[in-house]
């Protein structure tokens, strides 16, 4: 590729840009496994499979097993009703989708306490047949839902508004289901934009902090999930451990980002095998 | 390769519930953020005079976070069978929104529910440099005065009756002079953290400040962690004793059926052996006797409790901290 720039321009941006990212993304991270293993690797492995993290590391990993799945299914349904039909409500429903980026996690972890909680109606019907919801892991569970819900149907509605519906008209028009044009026309048009709606909100399953606080009710060994677990054993001054937990949280980011470099390898290469395939279809043709 | 991601997922939702079941009764101790050094030295001391006595298992959960939190998560339904705060205020809001515990809850153990106590006192950087001996020094212009916010934080809400009570005492001594010096001495303060670990984070790891206001116990442990040779505590002449209050979640227990346990957990705080650990984690024991054994870790001070010196700490939160109160009027003519 050529560029118009000169070479000490190309330079000065390339350095600016590995400055900028070694400064807050690089230095910040290996701050926190500095700390983490500050004391050595002992302590370290101990602070990690001690009950308490282990629990937190667990619940963690839960909480973002069901959100996910259930924000993707969320996700492309939403996506498909709004990009592909026209109805009432449209746009009160597009708002409504963005709603728990608005609203500060705080306030929404608060939304589920006023709604669950004993002093409501709801809460004391809960509370008399023994079903505790907030102060338990379906609480933290409800939390991760609602502040991971926007991401994947915000990835996708722009994307399938773009690409229009002239191919899905056209396998329709072929003679294919429904059902048969979304998993072959749709879905494999916005995978793309699908498996990074899916990676946003892992990430932020797993990383979030306000909402979760207000609703966890912070048992140690039983609601915490990591980033709780992170600011208790900060706050007890067990430093080591509280980096060595957040060490884990970081590394559970890095793998996400490991698996969706991966998923995308396979993917091209699938892709430059078939065009090799129809290449040669068409030479043997010919 | 699915079969083993679904597999693994099904282990780990399998194996979250199964824990507790295990013992034979479950308490769950709600508590503040800094006190989880002690219940972890008396948790599996109950736990096995527990068993000694009767026979039975018992698991003991723990909760920590910001006090007043850790209150108004009970009240919202928190499981909590016993409650274990800084101050009086965080289990009185459990009789006023829900009943929870009868109002008069405190007079139902020894002490008025209070199985030790703290002191507010002084931290000073090595050497005293800047020669603070006592209260009025903290008002001197350019002393830079660490505190958590009375607002947010039990810890700051000591300091602040601590040297309230100080001004109140000294000769000719009122409301009005009193109002007069701690306006001085917040006035002092650069920031004002939320919390009493924030505050001791900013003078000990960011080393702001001339002065941190803290409990005795705090001290102690700046001093495991930060190194005994980095500071040095300062008693004043008077103080206030930051009582810590227990109770019974009297709903939680009679709901579980877990009264008999929670009942003893508590009690047992007082017993030789429940104020020995206290003692060793520095909160000043009641029992006298073992007080005296650990006399030389405990300088002899005087110190007023809030209920003497100022009424009830209803009025007190309604004077001093309520939007308005005398705590807004002195901070905010800063």
């Amino acid at each position: 590729m050529q560029t118009t720039e000169s070479r000490p321009v190309r330079l000065a941006l390339t350095a600016l840009t590995l400055a900028f990212l070694g400064l807050f993304l690089v230095v910040p991270l290996a701050a926190v496994f500095w700390e983490a293993l500050s004391k050595g690797w002992d302590l370290y492995a101990a602070a990690l499979v001690e009950y308490e993290a282990w629990q937190a590391i667990k619940l963690t990993l839960i909480a973002a097993a069901i959100a996910v799945p259930l924000n993707l299914v969320f996700g492309v349904a939403a996506a498909w009703a709004i990009a592909r039909f026209d109805f009432r409500g449209k746009s009160l429903l597009t708002t409504l989708i963005d709603l728990p980026f608005s609203v500060s996690p705080v306030v929404a972890g608060l939304m589920y306490v006023l709604l669950f909680g004993v002093n409501s109606a709801i809460g004391g019907w809960l509370a008399e047949h023994d079903i505790q919801i907030i102060f338990a892991v379906p609480g933290i569970v409800l939390a991760t839902v609602f502040v991971t819900f926007p991401f994947v149907a915000r990835e996708l509605i722009p994307l399938m508004q773009a690409q229009g519906q002239e191919e899905e008209q056209a396998a329709l028009v072929l003679g294919a289901s429904g059902w048969q044009t979304f998993w072959r026309v749709t879905l494999p048009n916005v995978k793309w934009g699908l498996l990074y709606g899916v990676i946003l909100t892992n990430a932020r399953a797993m990383g979030e902090f306000g909402a979760v606080s207000v609703v966890s009710g912070h048992i140690r060994g039983e609601t915490n999930t990591i980033p709780l677990h992170v600011e208790i054993l900060y706050n007890e001054y067990n430093f080591v451990g509280a980096f060595a937990c957040a060490s884990i949280l970081a590394l559970l980011a890095l793998v996400t980002l490991a698996v969706k470099t991966y998923v995308e390898w396979r993917i091209e290469r699938q892709h430059a095998a078939s065009l090799i395939r129809t290449q040669q279809a068409r030479e043997a043709l010919a | 390769m699915k079969k083993l991601a679904v597999r693994t997922l099904a282990a780990l939702l399998l194996s979250v519930p199964a824990l507790p079941a295990l013992a034979d009764a479950t308490l769950l101790n709600v508590s503040y953020d800094v006190m989880r050094d002690f219940y972890k030295d008396y948790n599996p001391a109950f736990q096995k005079h527990w068993k000694g006595k009767t026979g039975e298992a018992v698991t003991i959960q723990q909760s920590h976070g910001g006090s007043s939190k850790q209150a108004m998560s009970v009240v919202g339904g928190l499981q909590a069978d016993v409650i274990t705060m800084n101050q009086a205020p965080d289990i009185n809001i459990l009789a006023e929104r829900g009943a929870l515990v009868p109002a008069d809850w405190s007079k139902r153990l020894a002490n008025d529910s209070v199985p030790f106590t703290s002191a507010t006192v002084f931290l000073v950087r090595k050497g005293n440099p800047k020669g603070i001996r006592d209260w009025k020094d903290l008002a001197k212009p350019g002393v830079q005065v660490i505190v958590p916010n009375p607002k947010t934080s039990g810890n700051g809400r000591y300091s602040y009756l601590a040297a309230y009570g100080w001004a109140l005492k000294q000769p000719g001594g009122n409301d009005a002079s009193a109002r007069a010096y701690v306006g001085k001495l917040f006035g002092n303060a650069p920031v004002l953290d939320t919390g009493g670990r924030a505050a001791t984070t900013t003078f000990m790891q960011r080393q702001i400040g001339d002065v941190l206001i803290t409990f005795e116990n705090e001290a102690e442990m700046v001093a495991r962690e930060f190194g005994r040779g980095t500071f040095e505590v300062v008693y004043p002449s008077v103080t206030v004793a930051a009582e810590n209050p227990v109770a019974v979640v009297d709903k939680v227990v009679d709901k579980k059926g877990t009264r008999k346990q929670a009942e003893a957990y508590l009690a047992y705080l007082w017993s030789p052996e429940g104020q020995t650990i206290a003692a060793q984690n520095y909160l000043r024991p009641q029992d006298k006797q073992v007080a005296a054994k650990f006399s030389g870790q405990f300088p002899p001070i005087k110190a007023f409790r809030v209920v003497d010196v100022f009424g009830s700490w209803d009025k007190v939160m309604k004077t001093h901290f309520a939007d308005g109160g005398v705590f807004d009027q002195i901070y905010l003519k800063k």
